[in-house]
């Protein structure tokens, strides 16, 4: 009994993590050290981007978990770190764990999403400027930059591959620009959409992949340098596609 | 310039913290580590060092103060170095590489895609060396005088 609530508890707790964009080998030392606590100290996981494999030692049978959806919220890791904390100082009882845990996976996004849109296209101006634009290109990219993730949120709902929603915002993104440059608003349509892209392009997953690939996640490594390739071909693709047809 | 360029990173890193739902009361601190990443990468850009090498030395830094805020607020250091290393980030490049090798100029696009696998490779390599180092600090000396402090009773805050 005892032992699958510490397994349940272990797999929740990795699911959260890996699901809010936290690093492979942080979920698989998260995950051994709640079991450690727990007294199970034979503990093995093993998790990749798509899939979780625990056992509570080694003769005892494997459990499953699948990640489906993947995003970036760090607030969710940040609360299940901490929780794992109170739990490895022998400060929080395995019912109050799951308790905790769920509210957590249950939680609600920290900002609403106006505010992140404005975030977005305020980052899409500022990443204009350092990468060597004009002042007056400013608004400009603001506004393809909040355009092209209120894009991608919406069409993210929309359809469920999320390439191909990315492709149509990329599509959009490169159309306003292109609007905006000849309407005379805009100066420079490279520095403008290289700005606005920035939202969307993964660079932080290609770090995290070589960051896995150097700590020896291999598998987890290759998985997410490829769908970092993937969405890079898909918003290149997108801004390439108009600059055909325009 | 390098006013203008500390100022803009900083808030465009405190906007990313923004879309990466980080935790309300340290946004500011995030906004600070990736201009400080950031003014670290223009400083030596400006001095005609290789990028590359600029990105390495900019997150180094970026993890040193990761690891000093983490343990001064309190929170995961997976927050501070997420925003800090977001200016540094190959994003670009990876946008310009995919659009070069879908309009047909491969001989462009090759470059562009092994400066992206360096510039990532330096930033994480940037980050676990500083990782190493704290790690070696942790178990060498502090503990020595952890110990010490323990067997004369004074408890560890």
């Amino acid at each position: 009994m005892k032992r699958e609530y510490v397994v349940k508890v272990c797999l929740l707790a990795g699911k959260i993590m890996l699901q809010n964009g936290a690093e492979t080998y942080r979920v698989e030392d998260t995950m051994v050290r709640i079991a450690q606590a727990y007294g199970f100290e034979g503990a093995q996981s093993h998790a990749t981007p798509t899939a979780i494999m625990f056992a509570s030692d080694i003769t005892e049978p494997t459990n499953f978990v699948r990640i489906v959806e993947r995003e970036t919220d760090l607030h969710k890791v940040s609360q299940v770190n901490s929780i794992s904390r109170l739990i490895s100082a022998e400060k929080l009882i395995i019912e109050d764990a799951y308790e905790q845990l769920t509210v957590v996976a249950q939680q609600k996004d920290t900002y609403p999403t106006l505010i992140k849109l404005l975030a977005a296209a305020l980052s899409s101006g500022c990443f204009m400027i350092m990468f060597g634009g004009q002042w007056y290109d400013f608004i400009s990219a603001m506004l393809v930059g909040g355009i092209g993730y209120g894009m991608v949120t919406y069409f993210h709902q929309l359809i469920k591959v999320r390439f191909f929603a990315e492709f149509l915002a990329a599509m959009v993104m490169g159309f306003s620009s292109f609007l905006l440059v000849n309407a005379g608003i805009g100066g420079d349509i490279d520095r403008i959409i290289i700005g606005a892209v920035m939202p969307l392009v993964p660079g932080l997953l290609i770090t995290n992949a070589v960051r896995d690939l150097m700590a020896g996640h291999l598998v987890s490594g290759i998985t997410k340098g490829a769908d970092a390739c993937l969405t890079a071909l898909a918003i290149g693709a997108g801004i390439a596609v108009i600059f055909f047809i325009v | 310039m390098l006013i203008e360029q500390l100022i803009v990173s900083f808030i465009a890193t405190a906007c990313f913290s923004i879309i990466f739902n980080v935790p309300r009361q340290v946004l500011l601190q995030c906004g600070f580590s990736g201009a400080i990443g950031w003014s670290v990468y223009t400083v030596m850009t400006m001095y005609r060092l290789d990028a590359i090498l600029a990105t390495l030395a900019a997150s180094v830094v970026v993890a040193v103060i990761s690891q000093v805020f983490a343990k001064w607020f309190r929170r995961p250091i997976i927050i501070f170095i997420v925003s800090g290393i977001m200016p540094l980030v190959p994003g670009g490049v990876a946008y310009n590489t995919m659009r070069q090798f879908v309009q047909n100029n491969y001989d462009l696009a090759i470059p562009l895609a092994a400066r992206v696998v360096m510039l990532s490779g330096a930033i994480a390599l940037g980050l676990i060396f500083s990782e190493i180092i704290n790690q070696m600090i942790r178990n060498a000396k502090w503990k020595r005088y952890q110990s010490k402090f323990d067997r004369k009773g004074i408890t560890r805050s």
